[in-house]
């Protein structure tokens, strides 16, 4: 594991035991959480324009609506850059049909959200490219790509994380339309979840297995903090940056 | 209970109608990529959001309660479907409808407890569509039939679930309904993307575009009958927040289509559970 890089370091008094529980990202598949049990007590600065703090520091996804769609920016590059090293690697090239066109079709969409987040970032940010996420450097050594394994137990991770992510950021996002945004991708999402899920795991329930859905028969949800903790667990993402301001319900 | 009536209320048409003005956004634009450019006008900028932080109870009771009427749908579709003997015993397919069933069943009994006393008993269902399916084998249309009508049906009630459920998302705001609602709408989306693949493995068809879990442009697939053209209508979206993502991406419409669910109003989602519906 690398050493982790990403500086995740919540509002002293809004990350009531979220991480403690849930540091192994691996695991992230056996956790249910609602982002209704994160309680806060500072109220978010709906400023979207903050000037950016002094050069040298690293980038703050910044608050309000603006922090949650760098959020998820940050997500889908991760994402995107993930099955761009899948596609150049010996497993995709060997795998089956039906895996192959799996694979393809999840890393058109994943890179088509990316470059739909930096459009939209650039939009909601008045065209300030300083509060917009840079792009990230990545560091995949920790998979093999030759591997099947490797490969589709990593990309289930990273769906079911998604899922949980924009589940549990829906909530915290202020204007329609980007919830209903945010919505049109984490179907998305879970489609490519349960797919991978039932093309890799034996068990034919698995595309939407217990390990996911709890017996209300509802999917995770994981705020911010919990899911940029479990991100930082993987040593995948090298760019540092900090979220400091997300807003917390 | 006149599903149409009830639901005719919580369009979500509203919503958009409640979006912020625009700002003038292009002239700051001098300085941006030939991409960013493409960025006719972004959706509402968030300068006065907190104005959308509101609760409209009865919106949100409406979005419930259509909520509720889809999953008792697919909860009693699904539970029928495992006692009609058409799936093959022992068969991917029967782990997954009882999975699914599972799910549906859980998700009316969460839904009647979050609404309470405006909770709504359940619609008596037709799922022949007044004698066009057979999907329970119970008319003499033989197993094969049955079998074919049993995965398209299950194929288009859950992608309409997905789509109705995103298009109520803006009715639960500010209320704590929102964070379950959105858990519930991605498992609906996993049960989708099972059902679509499984239909196509049971079915035998190309593995192509059609074959996977998402949806590609409008189309419903092979073998998907005429009257679920409707499930599909609007997902073709290429572009989203104004960007249009043919000519920002370097992929095609197939593409951009398929990573991208279009909501769904309540009106249309009643329009199609209403040929399920008896009364």
């Amino acid at each position: 594991m690398k050493k982790p890089l990403i500086k995740v370091q919540p509002a002293a008094n809004a990350g009531i035991d979220c991480t403690n529980s849930r540091r192994n990202f691996l695991k992230i598949g056996s956790m249910a959480v609602v982002g209704s049990g994160f309680l806060l007590a500072c109220s978010s600065d709906d400023d979207m324009l903050n000037p950016p703090v002094q050069p040298g520091a690293p980038f703050d996804l910044g608050s309000g609506d603006l922090g949650i769609l760098n959020y998820a920016y940050a997500l889908e590059q991760l994402e995107a850059a993930f099955y761009t090293n899948v596609m150049d690697g010996a497993y995709w090239a060997g795998a089956n049909a039906e895996e192959r066109l799996i694979l393809e079709d999840l890393y058109k969409h994943e890179v088509i959200h990316r470059d739909f987040f930096k459009a939209a970032l650039m939009a909601a940010a008045n065209g300030n490219a300083d509060v917009v996420l840079p792009e990230l450097e990545f560091d995949f050594s920790s998979v093999d790509f030759g591997s099947r394994d490797s490969v589709l137990g990593t990309a289930r991770i990273l769906e079911d994380t998604g899922v949980a992510a924009y589940n549990g950021a829906g909530s915290l996002i202020q204007t329609p339309d980007y919830l209903v945004i945010a919505g049109k991708i984490v179907s998305v999402e879970a489609r490519h979840a349960a797919a991978i899920r039932s093309i890799y795991l034996e068990d034919p329930k698995a595309f939407a297995g217990d390990d996911v859905v709890d017996a209300n028969g509802l999917d995770l949800a994981l705020a911010p903090p919990a899911i940029l903790n479990a991100v930082k667990e993987t040593g995948f993402i090298k760019t540092e940056f900090t979220a400091n301001q997300l807003p917390t319900g | 209970m006149n599903i149409l009536n009830f639901l005719e209320e919580f369009t979500s048409e509203n919503l958009v109608n409640k979006t912020s003005s625009r700002k003038d956004a292009l002239k700051t634009f001098g300085s941006l990529s030939k991409k960013a450019l493409l960025v006719s006008i972004p959706f509402g900028l968030a300068g006065s959001s907190k104005a959308y932080a509101f609760q409209d109870q009865n919106a949100a009771t409406g979005a419930l309660q259509l909520a509720l009427t889809l999953e008792y749908l697919e909860a009693e579709f699904y539970r029928r479907a495992l006692d009609s003997g058409v799936l093959p015993a022992g068969s991917r397919a029967e782990a997954v409808y009882q999975q699914i069933s599972k799910h549906e069943t859980a998700h009316v009994e969460f839904l009647k407890a979050g609404l309470g006393d405006n909770s709504l008993e359940s619609p008596q269902f037709d799922f022949t569509a007044g004698g066009a399916f057979d999907p329970f084998n119970e008319n003499s249309t033989g197993q094969e039939v049955a079998y074919a009508q049993l995965l398209a049906l299950a194929q288009a009630f859950e992608d309409t679930g997905v789509r109705a459920y995103k298009g109520q998302a803006g009715n639960l705001m500010g209320t704590a309904f929102l964070t379950p609602a959105l858990q519930i709408h991605s498992v609906e989306a996993r049960h989708a993307s099972e059902i679509r693949r499984l239909r196509a493995d049971v079915m035998g068809y190309d593995l192509d575009q059609n074959a996977l879990g998402w949806i590609t442009l409008d189309n419903r697939g092979p073998g998907m009958p005429e009257a679920t053209a409707a499930v599909y209508e609007g997902e073709e979206q290429i572009t989203q927040g104004g960007v249009n993502l043919v000519d920002a991406t370097a992929f095609d419409a197939i593409a951009v289509s398929q990573a991208f669910d279009e909501p769904m109003t309540g009106q249309k989602a009643s329009e199609i559970a209403g040929l399920f519906i008896v009364s």
